[in-house]
C-alpha cells in the first residue's frame, strides 16, 4: 500500500515531466499543424546548456538562462527554418523537423562528445525530502514537481485570462481572421514556437541532473512526446496533462509490479503448453509487465487513434 | 487527358505527380537495364558489389516508400516493418531446410513480397481509414510496437542477434549456388527492374491514379465513386509488399536480419533517402537512394563526421529543394525542351564552382577542429584533400577561412548573373506558352 | 582521429574501383566498431587503445617476422549488424586479414557468422575474428567456429568469479537481478540464477527481471521495487546510459548494498557516478588497473595518458590481442595464412601486461584468463578514468577464472 503511494509520487514526476514537453508541442502542432521532430532535441539542448553554464556560474542560473537561450534559438529555427519551409505544405515542414533533430545531435556530439556529461542537482536540493516506508523520495523530485506545476498554472493563466491568450487561442482556429484583425500572425507563431521550445528546455534543465545527460536524451523521449500529445488531444492543454500523467503512471506501475502474462492466460483459461521450449507461443507465456511497459502508450495511442480519433480532449482531428 | 507541360513548381505536389502522357517511353528502362548489367565490369571488387547491393535494396524499398509518400500522400513512420517482416519470414525459409532445398534462391523474393503485404493488409485494414497525421500515428505507433516485440519474441525474431540462413542451400538453379557476390549482384539487380517497372506500371494503373487523386483531394475522388479508404488500402498494400521483396533482397544479401531492420531508425532513414532524392518523381527515390548509400558507406570512410554532412545536406535540400534532388533536375525541363540549356552552362560554372570551393572550406574548418579537439597529443598532423599540415598551426586556418569566403564572395557576386541567365532560358518559354 | 592519412580518397576510389590498394607491406587489421552514433564514445576509445598498443608493444619493438610492422585500419560500423558486414567486405578487399570487434554480442554473431560463411566459400582469402568484448557465451558454445577467437572472460565466467565473491559474503542473503531484455542480460540472469543456486543455496533471489534495453527514462519504479525487495546485494549487466540511469536511482532511492555489475567503468560513466557510486558500485572484469601489475604497466599507461589525456584504459585485453597476435605471426612464421595463425594461437600460453597468466582453450577459442572484481573508489587510485578521480580497484582476483567450465563447442577445423 505505501508503495503504491510513493509510486504515485514517482509517476507523476514522470508525468509532469512529459508534460513539460508537450504542452509547448501540443501549442506549435494545433497552431502551425508542425509535428515538430526536433521537439525533444531542445529538450537535449536545455539540458546541455545549463550544464554548460552551472559549470561557470552554477545550477541556479542555467535553470534560468539555459531555457530562455533555448527558447530564442526555437524562434530562430521557426523564423529562418521553418517559416521558409512552411509554404512548400505540411510534409516538408515536418521532415524538416525531422532532419533537424538528426542535426542537433550530431552537434551536440560534436561540441560535447559523446559520452555522458556530469551535471549533478545543486548541493542544496541533495537530501532526502521525506520517506515512505524506507523509500526515500529525493528532494529534487519535489522541486521538479513544483517546477512543473507552476509552469502548468501559469500557462493556463495566460492562455485563458489574457489578451494575448485569447489572441493566441484565436489564432489557433482562425488565424486568417486573426490576420484581418490586425494581428501579426507570424510574429505570434514565431512566439509560441520559442515559448513552445524554451518549456523544453526547462525540461531539459531540470531532468538533465536525474535522467542523464547524453546525445541519445532526445532520442529515448522522442516519439512517446508525440504519442503523448495524440492521446491528450490536439491542442488541447488539458488533455496533454491528462494524457503525461496517465502515461507517467501507466509506466511507473506497468514497471514496478511484475505481472506475469503465465497468470494472465491461465486465469482467462488458456492452459500451458506442455512443452514450453518447444512451443511458438513461448514468449508471450514468459512476458512480464515490466518488459512491456514502455511500449504500452504506444498501444493506447493506436487503440485511441482507431476508436477516437481526435484524442482524449481534442476538439477535431488528429 | 490534356498534354501538359511539365511545370516545376514543387509548391503544388498536386502538379508534381502528373504523368505526363499515357505513352511509355521505354528508352529509359533499357538505358537502366544495360548500366545494371555493365556495372560490375568496372567495379569489380567485392566491397564495390557488396555496396552496390546496398542500393538496390535501398532503391526498391524507397520506391515502394514513395508509393505512399509520394503517390498516396501518406505519411509513414514505421514502414522498415514491413521489409523486415518480409526478410525475417525469407530467413525462417532458408532455414526450413527442406522446403528451401527444393526452392530456386530466385523465386524467394516473391515469398518476402507476400509476407510484407500481409502484414500490411493487417495493419492497412485499421490504419488507412483515415490520411494525415491519424495515419502517421498509426505507422509510428505500429512501428514501435512491432520493433519492440522483436527482442521479446525471440522465437521468431531472435532477439537481439538477430536470425541468420544460408542462401546456398536453395536448389541449385542453371548449376549457380549464389557461392559469390557477383551472382547474388546480378539476382539483386534483376529484381531491381522488376520490381521497379512492376511499380512504375502499378502508377499507371487506375489504381495508381486514383491513389494520386486520393491524395490531392479525398472529397472529389469520393464524389466521382471512389472510397477513398479502399483507395489508400490498395496503395498501402502494395507498397508492403514491394517492401517486402526488400527484405527478401535483404535476407539473401546479408543472410542475417535483426532488430535494426525493424526500428524506427531504418523507418526514419528510408523517409530521408525518398525526401532527399524527391517524392514527385518516380525516379527521386532511386537517385536518393544511391547519393545516401554513397555518403554512408563511402563518406563514413573519409570522416568521423559523415552523419553531420549528410543532416545538413538534408536539412538544406528540405529549405532550398523541397522538390529534392530529382525535383533539382527536372527544373531544368522546360529549357531542355526550348533547347536551351546551354545558356546556363556557363553561369552555373561561375557560380557552382565558387560555391563547392566554399563548401569544401567550410568543411575543412570543422573538420580542423574536430582534429584539433580530438586527436591525440603530439600528433598535431593531419591530412585533408591530399596535404598534410600541423592543425595546431595558424596557417592551414588562415588559408580555409580565406579560400571559403572569398569562395562564397565569388558566388554571390556571380549569383546574379544566373539568375538572370535562369530567366532568359525559362523566361522566353513563358513567351511561347 | 581517423587515419585519413593514410587511406584517403585515393583507396576509396582504389576500392570502388577494383584494383587492391597498395602499401607498403603490413599486417592489416581492421577494427570494425562504432565511431559515429550513440556508441561511439566506446567505440573511439577502443581504436586509441589499438593504435597505441600497435605502436607500443609491436612496431616499437621492430615489427614481426624481422621488421612487418602492423596497422590498425578502422571502420565505422555504427553498431549495425547491416553496415557491419559491408564494412567487413571492404576491410577484406582492403588487404586486412585480422578483423577486430567488440562492441555489441549482436554485431558479433553476425561477424562470426559472414565470416565463417566467407572462409568457407573463399578459402584462398580467409580471414581470422579476434574478439575482445562480445560476451556472449553463445559465441564460444553453440555458435562457435575455427575462425573465431574471443579475449574477454564470457559472461558466464564472470558470472563464475562474481558468485565466487557473493559466496563467501556472509552478510549477502538477498540477491536482486536486473538486466536489459536481450541475448546478454539473459545470459547473465540465467547464470547468477544457477550459480547462485550452486554456491550458496542459502541465498534468496528475491527479484529477476528484465527491462527493454535503451527505452527507460526514468529508472525509479525499479529501484523501489529492489529497495522494497530488501535486496542485500544487486546483480546488473546493464551498460551505457542504462547503467547509470539505474544505478543512479537505486543509490538516490537509498539503497546501500553492494551492486555488482559488469560495465559501470569509462566512458563517462565512473564520472557521472563520482562520489554516489563510491561503496558500492563493484565490477568484475579482466586486467587490472589499480594497483598497477607491473612497472612496465605503470609505464605503458603514463605513456598512453601522454598520447591521450582525456583516454582511458578500459578494455586492458586489448594488450593481449596484440601481443598475443604478434606471438602467433611470428610462431607461424607467416602472417598471410591465417590457418597457420590461428594454429598458433590455439593453446597459446601468454603472461599479460597487466598481470596474471592466460591460455586460449583450443577446444573453444576462449581466452582463460585471471578476472577481478573491482570496486568504484577514489582511494589508493593511481590511474583514474574519465579525470574524475574516481576509478577502479582491484578487490579479489580469481585466477584462471573459468579453466574447466565446460563448453558445447563442435567445430570444424580446416
Amino acid at each position: 500500500m505505501d508503495l503504491i503511494f510513493v509510486n504515485l509520487i514517482d509517476g507523476l514526476v514522470t508525468g509532469l515531466l512529459l508534460f513539460m514537453l508537450s504542452a509547448g508541442l501540443t501549442l506549435i502542432f494545433s497552431m502551425m499543424g508542425v509535428l515538430n521532430f526536433a521537439h525533444a532535441s531542445f529538450y537535449m539542448l536545455g539540458a546541455y546548456f545549463a550544464y554548460q553554464i552551472s559549470l561557470a556560474m552554477g545550477f541556479w542560473m542555467g535553470l534560468l538562462l539555459a531555457p530562455i537561450i533555448v527558447g530564442v534559438l526555437g524562434a530562430g529555427v521557426e523564423r529562418y527554418g521553418l517559416r521558409r519551409v512552411h509554404q512548400y505544405g505540411h510534409v516538408p515542414e515536418l521532415i524538416f523537423t525531422f532532419g533537424l533533430a538528426l542535426l542537433i545531435e550530431e552537434i551536440v556530439q560534436f561540441i560535447w562528445g559523446k559520452n555522458n556529461v556530469a551535471y549533478n542537482a545543486p548541493e542544496i536540493l541533495q537530501f532526502s525530502a521525506f520517506a515512505i516506508a524506507g523509500n526515500s523520495i529525493p528532494a529534487y523530485k519535489i522541486f521538479m514537481i513544483f517546477i512543473s506545476v507552476s509552469i502548468f498554472i501559469g500557462l493556463l493563466f495566460i492562455l485563458t485570462r489574457t489578451r494575448i491568450g485569447m489572441i493566441i487561442q484565436a489564432a489557433l482556429s482562425y488565424p486568417r481572421t486573426v490576420e484581418a484583425l490586425g494581428h501579426n500572425v507570424p510574429l505570434i507563431f514565431m512566439g509560441v514556437f520559442g515559448v513552445g521550445t524554451g518549456l523544453a528546455g526547462v525540461a531539459g534543465v531540470i531532468a538533465g541532473p536525474t535522467l542523464g545527460t547524453f546525445p541519445g536524451m532526445a532520442f529515448v523521449l522522442g516519439s512517446i512526446v508525440f504519442v503523448t500529445i495524440v492521446i491528450g488531444g490536439l491542442g488541447s492543454l488539458w488533455g496533454a496533462l491528462v494524457a503525461s500523467l496517465l502515461i507517467g503512471w501507466i509506466t511507473t506501475f506497468a514497471a514496478s509490479y511484475n505481472i506475469r502474462f503465465e497468470d494472465i492466460l491461465l486465469s482467462v483459461g488458456f492452459s500451458m503448453p506442455e512443452n514450453m521450449a518447444e512451443s511458438p507461443f513461448r514468449d508471450i507465456w514468459n512476458m512480464t509487465t515490466p518488459q512491456i511497459g514502455p511500449i504500452l502508450p504506444y498501444l493506447l495511442m493506436i487503440i485511441i487513434l482507431v476508436v477516437r480519433p481526435h484524442g482524449l480532449f481534442g476538439k477535431r482531428d488528429a | 487527358m490534356t498534354d501538359q507541360q511539365i511545370t516545376t513548381d514543387p509548391a503544388k505536389p498536386a502538379q508534381r505527380m502528373r504523368a505526363g502522357g499515357t505513352t511509355v517511353t521505354l528508352m529509359p528502362w533499357i538505358l537502366a537495364g544495360l548500366v545494371l548489367l555493365v556495372l560490375p565490369f568496372i567495379f569489380q571488387s567485392n566491397s564495390a558489389l557488396t555496396i552496390m547491393n546496398k542500393m538496390s535494396i535501398t532503391i526498391i524499398f524507397a520506391l515502394a516508400y514513395n508509393m505512399l509518400l509520394g503517390q498516396g500522400g501518406m505519411l509513414s513512420f514505421g514502414h522498415a516493418v514491413y521489409m523486415g517482416v518480409g526478410g525475417f519470414a525469407c530467413v525462417h525459409i532458408m532455414n526450413a531446410s527442406e522446403f528451401f532445398s527444393m526452392l530456386p534462391l530466385p523465386l524467394l523474393p516473391i515469398f518476402g513480397g507476400l509476407f510484407g503485404m500481409g502484414l500490411a493488409m493487417i495493419v492497412g485494414s485499421f490504419s488507412t481509414r483515415k490520411a494525415g497525421t491519424v495515419f502517421a500515428m498509426i505507422s509510428l505507433g505500429v512501428g514501435e510496437l512491432i520493433a519492440a516485440c522483436s527482442l521479446i519474441f525471440v522465437a521468431f525474431f531472435g532477439g537481439e542477434e538477430g536470425v541468420s540462413g544460408d542462401r546456398t542451400y536453395a536448389l541449385p538453379l542453371f548449376g549457380i549456388e549464389f557461392l559469390r557476390q557477383i551472382e547474388v549482384y546480378y539476382l539483386v539487380a534483376f529484381w531491381l527492374m522488376l520490381s521497379a517497372i512492376l511499380m512504375f506500371l502499378f502508377s499507371r494503373t487506375p489504381i495508381g491514379r486514383m491513389a494520386n487523386a486520393v491524395r490531392d483531394n479525398p472529397e472529389r475522388a469520393e464524389f466521382l465513386g471512389y472510397s477513398a479508404r479502399w483507395v489508400r488500402f490498395y496503395s498501402f498494400t502494395a507498397s508492403g509488399f514491394f517492401a517486402g521483396i526488400a527484405g527478401a533482397m535483404f535476407a539473401i544479401n546479408y543472410e542475417i536480419l535483426t532488430e535494426e531492420n525493424l526500428n524506427l531508425v531504418t523507418s526514419g532513414t528510408i523517409l530521408l533517402v525518398t525526401f532527399l532524392g524527391g517524392v514527385g518523381f518516380f525516379f527521386g527515390p532511386i537517385i536518393g537512394a544511391v547519393v545516401f548509400t554513397l555518403v554512408q558507406t563511402v563518406l563514413s570512410l573519409q570522416t568521423d563526421l559523415w552523419a553531420i554532412y549528410a543532416g545538413a545536406l538534408f536539412v538544406a535540400t528540405v529549405m532550398f529543394f523541397p522538390g529534392g534532388l530529382a525535383g533539382l533536375i527536372m527544373m531544368h525541363g522546360p529549357a531542355a525542351k526550348l533547347g536551351k540549356l546551354h545558356y546556363l552552362v556557363l553561369p552555373y560554372l561561375k557560380t557552382l564552382i565558387p560555391a563547392g570551393i566554399g563548401i569544401l572550406g567550410v568543411c575543412a574548418l570543422v573538420e580542423m577542429t574536430f582534429h584539433v579537439r580530438h586527436a591525440s597529443i603530439g600528433s598535431n598532423e593531419m591530412t585533408l584533400f591530399w596535404t598534410t599540415f600541423d592543425s595546431h598551426s595558424l596557417m592551414p586556418w588562415a588559408v580555409a577561412v580565406a579560400v571559403s569566403v572569398v569562395a562564397f564572395w565569388i558566388m554571390r557576386r556571380n549569383l546574379p548573373e544566373l539568375v538572370a541567365a535562369w530567366h532568359q532560358a525559362n523566361g522566353v518559354a513563358k513567351d511561347k506558352l | 582521429m581517423r587515419k585519413t592519412t593514410k587511406f584517403g580518397l585515393t583507396t576509396a576510389i582504389a576500392l570502388i574501383m577494383g584494383s587492391t590498394a597498395a602499401f607498403a607491406e603490413t599486417v592489416k587489421i581492421a577494427f570494425i566498431d562504432p565511431l559515429s552514433g550513440p556508441f561511439a564514445a566506446t567505440g573511439t576509445n577502443g581504436l586509441h587503445q589499438y593504435e597505441f598498443a600497435v605502436e607500443k608493444l609491436v612496431n616499437e619493438q621492430g615489427g614481426v617476422l624481422g621488421g612487418t610492422k602492423f596497422e590498425i585500419l578502422p571502420y565505422d560500423n555504427k553498431t549495425s549488424p547491416q553496415e557491419s558486414l559491408v564494412q567487413l567486405q571492404v576491410a577484406i578487399d582492403q588487404g586486412a586479414k585480422y578483423i577486430v570487434q567488440g562492441n555489441s554480442s549482436g554485431v558479433a554473431h553476425a561477424l562470426t557468422d559472414a565470416i565463417n560463411k566467407h572462409n568457407r566459400r573463399n578459402p584462398d582469402r580467409r580471414v581470422l575474428f579476434l574478439n575482445y568484448s562480445a560476451v556472449d557465451p553463445a559465441l564460444t558454445n553453440d555458435a562457435c567456429n575455427f575462425w573465431h577467437f574471443r579475449f574477454d572472460a564470457n559472461a558466464d565466467m564472470k558470472m563464475d568469479a562474481l558468485t565466487d565473491v557473493i559466496a563467501q559474503d556472509p552478510s549477502i542473503e538477498k540477491v536482486y537481478i536486473i538486466g536489459q531484455d536481450y541475448s546478454f542480460g539473459q545470459a547473465v540472469s540465467a547464470a547468477a540464477n544457477a550459480m547462485l543456486a550452486e554456491k550458496r543455496d542459502d541465498i534468496e533471489v528475491v527479484g529477476d527481471e528484465l527491462h527493454p534495453i535503451g527505452k527507460i527514462q526514468d529508472f525509479t519504479p525499479y529501484a523501489r521495487k529492489i529497495v522494497a525487495s530488501g535486496a542485500d546485494a544487486v546483480i546488473t549487466g546493464n551498460w551505457g546510459s542504462d547503467m547509470l540511469g539505474l544505478g543512479r536511482a537505486v543509490l538516490e532511492n537509498g539503497f546501500t548494498g553492494p551492486i555488482y555489475t559488469y560495465y559501470a567503468a569509462a566512458d563517462g560513466i565512473t564520472a557521472a557516478f563520482g562520489e554516489t557510486g563510491k561503496g558500492s558500485l563493484r565490477l568484475v572484469a579482466e586486467g587490472q588497473i589499480n594497483p598497477p601489475a607491473s612497472e612496465r604497466a605503470v609505464a605503458y599507461y603514463e605513456a598512453f595518458l601522454a598520447k591521450y589525456p582525456d583516454g582511458n584504459i578500459s578494455q586492458p585485453r586489448i594488450t593481449n590481442v596484440i601481443e598475443m597476435l604478434a606471438k602467433a605471426i611470428e610462431e607461424a612464421g607467416t602472417a598471410d595464412d591465417v590457418v597457420a595463425v590461428a594454429k598458433a594461437l590455439e593453446g597459446m600460453e601468454h603472461d599479460g601486461l597487466w598481470g596474471g597468466s592466460m591460455m586460449m582453450r583450443p577446444e573453444d577459442h576462449q581466452l582463460i584468463q585471471d578476472v577481478h572484481i573491482h570496486a568504484h573508489t577514489d582511494e589508493n587510485i593511481t590511474f583514474d578514468y574519465d579525470n574524475s578521480g574516481y576509478g577502479l580497484v582491484s578487490e579479489s582476483n580469481i585466477v584462471m577464472a573459468g579453466l574447466d567450465s565446460p563448453t558445447t563447442c563442435k567445430m570444424d577445423r580446416p
